[in-house]
């Protein structure tokens, strides 16, 4: 039954959403971290999205085809008191611009309240589809 | 009461409401992948899915399929098949190649749950109508 897909296919895009969501708040808090468990500052991931085809249907849902590291080095800071600093007195900061971080969770969260009404809309359908005939 | 199927208000009900179902699927993997780098916008044209559906002509576009007997199974004939998909034409393409646009996507999202009720609706109508006919109202 085809409004069934639409709730498989929205909840698809949920759950892809609130992962791109998690990475997005790793990204901002670790916006300070100077060094991570392997000695170097924390790198911002991007979650990357790809079509998820469903079996026998048309319609496709939408999954994570990959977690990308962004492995540009971030700005140097002048902090000479700091452990991580090196002979001139630099810290290498992480490369998170908390403004891009913040816009990309905007676009996040509207997509995933576009998305919840995309349920809501095919659950009021079903239910009267439910009532058909009882008129 | 029309018993010929393709005049029949129960059978364009029903074939409406299944086409309806089949565009709300379609818009919704659309607003599923608004995010998918290269994703490409799909939808139906509703008026030609749906003569498709009432004539049994839905897959007039696929390749034939060739019988051997009469007794096999007819692809054209009675076996509902799934409309054509087109590509929505993008008002403002972005760099990722996503033709995806929320308003239109949300516009042809709320006019179709709006169609579903109204088929449905008419279905009910036509259901009501026919008990009365059966049961004379009592």
């Amino acid at each position: 039954m085809s409004l069934m897909r639409s709730f498989q296919v929205a909840s698809t895009a949920l759950s892809s959403q609130s992962l791109r969501m998690n990475a997005l708040a790793s990204n901002l808090a670790n916006a300070e971290s100077v060094a991570g468990p392997d000695g170097q500052p924390y790198r911002p991931k991007h979650v990357v999205f790809r079509p998820a085809p469903i079996l026998g249907e048309v319609a496709a849902g939408v999954e994570v085809a990959s977690v990308h590291e962004d492995m540009r080095a971030g700005p140097k800071v002048y902090k000479p008191g700091h452990p991580s600093a090196d002979a001139n007195g630099y810290i290498q900061m992480p490369n998170v611009n908390p403004v891009e971080v913040m816009v990309d969770m905007v676009s996040a969260s509207r997509s995933y309240q576009m998305n919840v009404e995309v349920m809501n809309t095919s659950k009021q359908l079903m239910l009267k589809m439910l009532d058909l005939g009882r008129g | 009461m029309n018993l010929v199927p393709e005049f029949d208000p129960l059978f364009f009900s029903e074939a409406a409401l299944r086409m309806r179902g089949y565009r709300q699927q379609i818009l919704a993997s659309n607003m599923a992948n608004i995010d998918t780098p290269g994703y490409k916008s799909r939808d139906v044209l509703f008026t030609q899915a749906l003569r498709e559906q009432l004539e049994g002509t839905a897959y007039s576009n696929a390749l034939p399929l060739s019988s051997t007997s009469d007794r096999h199974y007819r692809i054209g004939g009675s076996v509902p098949g799934a409309p054509a998909l087109l590509y929505r034409m993008p008002m403002q393409p972005s760099l990722d190649g996503n033709t995806v646009d929320v308003e239109t996507e949300r516009s042809h999202f709320a006019d179709n749950a709006i169609r579903t009720e109204a088929a449905m609706t008419m279905l009910n109508s036509v259901i009501a109508s026919r008990r009365m006919a059966l049961t004379g109202n009592q």
